[in-house]
């Protein structure tokens, strides 16, 4: 799980997505096939190839005011089309903490 | 406490009005977020996992009661109702949105609270004593020249742009809980032949990817010649300090390259010509600063009253007593330690609930006053042994009264990959396991003092590379395994812990560490051996053994 925010080559090995965090609140957002953010990774487009990611990745990051830090990360597409984060990291950034919060939400 | 002065407040308020500018042209896009990433560092904003996290300044680690409330009306109204306190008397949001941040800004201004330097490349929080002002035996109270260098460091237009962040830590007590000897300059104050304030200055100490101890760079400078001497180093390192290589650029790798003679001769000669400069402390500066600390009135109370005589048939009282409360300069008062460490909960995070409660209490029984302390728990500095019984009870009440000080579940973890974006691994459920697994109160006395540090990456906010035993999170073929060391410590006598093996998955570090810990109580010479005096005495060997025959 190295940091995204050390990536470097786009080179992909499985479908891939592009993620952010929102600029106004900081939430998970992720880029869909409509060329917006969603909060929901249900909507986020899927990419299979390296040429495809990277240009996702290059319109994703021209949207500098609606979106902070976009990187490419894994995820996995389960029987039936469900997502799922493809990595630990992924798996935390999309269904929240693995540990009880303090105060409930 | 400190009273601020009028040009405290002013720049603190200037500062909240500035970043609010700076967010609003942020989010109307008029500045990119390359422009804008280094201005929200240096008012404590990064980027984390899910959302903003906003880190506050606590100076030398002291609050008031009416800035723990506000600190707690900050985590109720723009976070989720909680706080994180860090490894550097800092306290953390998670989950804080860009748009809010001036406002909650504005509100920690007006008890006199900033989140100003507590990122970027710039001098950091000045760290000190927790128990500084009321430890016994203190040779003088840290925290007035903790407060001489927080004034020289703020907004110091030199210093904003340094290689990498830079972290002062000082102390004034024989036994180091400012742990000074992992940071880039650490002060032992203390008193020459001549009786005259001086310090012992140490320089390039740190943990992160290249853990160093600091070394001694001078025995002795005269508390005049502080800032100049102080400033020749800083100058040194923003000169020679590496900038073309982040994991590079801490001033420990610069003192280690050039060595420290040759370190030395480079401050020595920047230092000489600027000693007798305007940096000069004279007395009446110190004396200022010392006006503006305010000290409790102390009675003169009796150190076993009655109250406490018969609170001593409750054994849990009494585990609560032996384990939290430590001797106070002040006869017939105590320092208590409030654990923020409960049986399976994130190692620092208090509620705003809690941290409102707890600022009650430090008005009802600490002249409301309180400590935060690098071991992410807070004390209050100034209770009466009288006060012991009824205190404890409301502590129990909002479960910050848990007898674990310094004991094996007193776990100091960074937040982890459950938050961080540099982590590779979680570390706050791998301190929740081990809470569990020591929590017999009974066995975790048995054990006696023992720090386990846990990091979730290389980073090492956890520290671990001083725990008695350090957990360091690292990440093979996309799994979380973990290295262990041994033998680490962050105190007077710090050293960086050894690894006693190939890293181990998730699933078994707390079996692991349980192995340590059994492998210790057989080997251990006396009941009264601390566990890193055994592995100082008999290596990591026998603990390497312990651990991986099975495995």
């Amino acid at each position: 799980m190295t940091s995204p925010l050390e990536q470097k080559k786009i080179r992909i090995t499985g479908p891939s997505m592009v993620t952010a965090n929102r600029t106004w609140d900081g939430v998970v957002i992720y880029r869909t096939a409509r060329n917006d953010w969603s909060a929901d990774l249900s909507d986020a487009a899927i990419v299979r190839t390296s040429d495809e990611a990277r240009a996702l990745l290059t319109e994703s990051v021209a949207d500098d005011v609606g979106a902070i830090g976009a990187y490419i990360a894994p995820v996995e597409v389960r029987d039936g089309g469900a997502i799922k984060g493809g990595n630990l990291r992924e798996h935390i950034r999309s269904e929240g903490v693995t540990i009880e919060l303090p105060v409930s939400a | 406490m400190y009273a601020y002065d009028e040009l405290d407040r002013t720049i603190i308020n200037e500062r909240v009005e500035e970043f609010r500018d700076q967010v609003k042209r942020r989010l109307s896009g008029e500045l990119t977020e390359d422009e804008f990433k280094m201005l929200r560092l240096q008012n404590g904003v990064y980027l984390q996992l899910h959302a903003y996290m906003f880190r506050v300044a606590i100076p030398y680690g002291t609050l008031s009661s009416k800035q723990l409330r506000a600190l707690a009306h900050v985590g109720r109204k723009y976070d989720r109702g909680y706080g994180h306190f860090t490894t550097r008397q800092n306290i953390q949001f998670n989950w804080i949105k860009l748009a809010e941040l001036p406002d909650a800004l504005a509100d920690l201004a007006e008890v006199g609270i900033h989140a100003m330097q507590t990122s970027g490349n710039n001098t950091r929080n000045v760290t000190s004593d927790q128990w500084a002002g009321v430890a016994p035996g203190e040779v003088e109270d840290p925290r007035i020249w903790s407060e001489l260098l927080r004034q020289y460091t703020t907004l110091h237009p030199e210093f904003s742009f340094l290689p990498r962040k830079f972290k002062f830590a000082i102390t004034a007590s024989d036994h180091d809980r400012a742990a000074i000897k992992v940071h880039d300059i650490g002060l032992r104050l203390y008193k020459n032949a001549a009786g005259e304030t001086g310090f012992e200055v140490l320089v390039g100490g740190g943990l992160g990817r290249t853990p160093f101890i600091g070394k001694t760079i001078k025995p002795f400078v005269h508390g005049h010649d502080l800032l100049s001497y102080v400033e020749a180093i800083l100058r040194v390192y923003n000169q020679y300090g590496r900038r073309d290589n982040i994991y590079k650029a801490r001033i420990k790798i610069l003192v280690h390259e050039l060595g420290i003679e040759k370190f030395a001769k480079e401050v020595e000669e920047e230092w000489l010509q600027m000693r007798d400069s305007a940096l000069a402390i004279d007395d009446s500066v110190i004396e200022d600063i010392r006006s503006r600390f305010t000290y409790p009135a102390y009675q003169k109370l009796p150190h076993m009253p009655d109250e406490l005589k018969k609170a001593a048939h409750d054994p849990h009282f009494e585990a609560w007593r032996k384990n939290s409360t430590f001797p106070h300069k002040a006869p017939g008062y105590a320092i208590v330690v409030l654990s923020l460490k409960p049986v399976g909960g994130p190692p620092g995070d208090a509620t705003a609930d809690q941290m409102d409660a707890i600022a009650d209490l430090a008005d009802k029984y600490s002249f409301g006053e309180i400590r935060v302390g690098h071991e992410q728990n807070l004390a209050l500095p100034h209770v009466a042994r009288r006060d012991l019984p009824a205190l404890w009870k409301a502590l129990d009440k909002i479960g910050v009264a848990t007898p674990n000080v310094n004991l094996v579940s007193d776990i100091i973890a960074c937040p982890g990959l459950d938050y961080c974006s540099l982590a590779n691994a979680r570390s706050i459920p791998i301190a929740q396991e081990l809470t569990q697994r020591f929590a017999n109160h009974e066995t975790a006395n048995m054990i006696g003092r023992l720090h386990i540090n846990i990091s979730g990456c290389i980073n090492a906010c956890g520290h671990h590379h001083v725990g008695h035993i350090g957990i360091l999170g690292v990440e093979k073929n996309g799994e979380e395994f973990y290295q262990i060391t041994i033998g680490g410590r962050a105190d007077e006598k710090a050293e960086v812990g050894t690894l006693i093996g190939p890293a181990v998955p998730y699933g078994e570090v707390a079996d692991v560490i349980e192995d340590i810990v059994e492998a210790y109580l057989a080997l251990r010479a006396r009941p009264d051996e601390l566990f890193v005096d055994s592995v100082k005495r008999l290596g990591v060997e026998p603990f390497k053994e312990r651990v991986y025959a099975t495995r």
